[in-house]
């Protein structure tokens, strides 16, 4: 179980929880996050939850495979700390993650 | 204006499969959609990757499963009209009337949208205020090469369409680059020439850079780039040309009355009908208590609109459910010679 904090283009915050081995997207298309769209379901074939991450946590985390950076290339104002929410596996070590949504997924 | 039994919104694998539903019935239909192939997400997402889920077949590409529904449908040869949108939905009497954005209209007693998330569009650079340059200076896809020759032209984009135009656009005009890491992603064959021609000058490459802003102004001159470190470069530039893949937009069916929850349309599980009598809504864009978004629970869903479609369009006969195994004139309706 981890709390993850997601933050929106107008800086709302909002915290959720997510259970161990669901996705970050997963936990934020359950909580109604608006933010993110997740139109392919997680198949990483869209880019539409693209999410930044929180440097402190970016440089924490697994980096991303090629196959969802060349993803990330398709996603809306992609930064250095891109990810797809959908690639990012929830464990008790991502409590505290923060993320910050796009101005918008497409 | 085409008159037939029912209009199938989306072509991906549930629209392939209720053609196959319907056509085992008897109707006629016409199908629409705005990629320029059949097969929808399977195959513009995700042609190579296995689908393990789909009963009866272990392992199964989503390239393999659209041309496996395509020889399936073929016996009732339906008409598919590609590269086009819907538009416009308006009720006469008891049939419904559909335009595309291409200007045909269809009428029918039957809709069934089968549009999955929405339909592909490509995705657009993220600058407000760039539709007034599209079709001008900034294009998405390239209708006709020869529109871009000895042009100062700016390429956004790593994948295979951003190289490939690259070295295509390379022999005639100047073409420079821009990509947002330094990694490309294209076949070995084509990132060595890219190698080239970025040697030999004829290519100019950019890398880590997104587009910033554009000059002031009506006619498009010139570009500003910056990178993570918020470094500036600006680049002349006639034509940019943006290479970003698709995504999905629902667009006009929102527009629709229909009775929707976030993308998705509500639908009762009878038979798959929306709040309007005659408009049906199947596969992943379909939403009712319970709903899995697989390709599995589409045919189901397109199974028994079917039905309902059937008994719409042919008020005066009686529905009578048959099995393909042992029923005549569902073989006949396949083309199969009975022993």
């Amino acid at each position: 179980m981890a709390k993850i904090t997601f933050i929106d283009k107008d800086g709302n915050q909002k915290k959720i929880e997510i259970e161990n081995g669901l996705t970050v997207m997963e936990g934020a298309v359950q909580n109604n996050i608006t933010g993110i769209d997740a139109d392919c379901g997680g198949s990483m074939a869209c880019a539409t939850c693209h999410v930044y991450v929180q440097d402190e946590w970016f440089n924490k985390i697994e980096k991303a495979e090629d196959a969802e950076q060349d993803m990330i290339d398709m996603a809306h104002e992609p930064k250095k700390n891109s990810r797809l929410s959908c690639q990012l596996i929830v464990t008790d070590q991502l409590d505290g993650l923060v993320v910050t949504t796009p101005e918008k997924q497409s | 204006m085409k008159k037939t039994d029912v209009v199938i919104i989306g072509a991906g694998p549930v629209g392939l499969f209720a053609v196959h539903q319907l056509g085992i019935k008897g109707l006629r239909m016409e199908v629409i959609d705005n990629l320029d192939k059949p097969g929808g997400q399977c195959i513009e997402l995700y042609p190579d990757k296995p689908i393990y889920d789909i009963p009866a077949l272990p392992e199964c590409s989503g390239e393999t499963l659209t041309k496996n529904l395509l020889e399936q449908i073929k016996p009732f040869k339906t008409k598919f009209h590609l590269n086009e949108r819907v538009q416009e939905l308006v009720k006469e009497d008891n049939l419904w009337k559909i335009k595309t954005n291409k200007g045909q209209s269809f009428i029918a007693p039957n809709i069934i949208i089968a549009g999955g998330v929405g339909s592909f569009e490509p995705r657009k650079l993220p600058l407000k205020d760039l539709e007034k340059y599209e079709g001008k200076n900034i294009f998405y896809s390239i209708p006709d090469k020869e529109k871009f020759k000895n042009k100062n032209i700016v390429i956004f984009g790593g994948g295979d369409s951003a190289l490939d135009w690259s070295l295509e656009l390379s022999k005639f005009s100047k073409v420079t680059l821009v990509h947002r890491r330094n990694e490309f992603r294209g076949a070995p064959h084509t990132l060595s020439q890219l190698d080239k021609l970025k040697k030999s000058g004829k290519i100019l490459i950019k890398t880590p850079f997104q587009i910033h802003s554009v000059n002031e102004g009506d006619t498009l001159k010139s570009i500003t780039i910056k990178n993570d470190e918020g470094k500036t470069e600006k680049l002349d530039a006639d034509i940019i040309l943006g290479f970003f893949g698709l995504i999905m937009q629902l667009g006009p069916i929102a527009e629709w009355g229909l009775n929707m929850t976030k993308k998705t349309i509500d639908v009762n599980t009878n038979n798959f009908q929306t709040n309007k009598e005659g408009i049906f809504a199947i596969g992943d864009i379909s939403n009712y208590p319970g709903k899995l978004k697989l390709i599995l629970s589409g045919f189901h869903e397109a199974a028994l609109a079917s039905v309902e479609c059937f008994k719409r369009a042919r008020p005066n006969e009686k529905y009578r459910f048959q099995f393909t195994t042992s029923s005549k004139e569902i073989h006949s309706r396949l083309g199969i010679k009975d022993k």
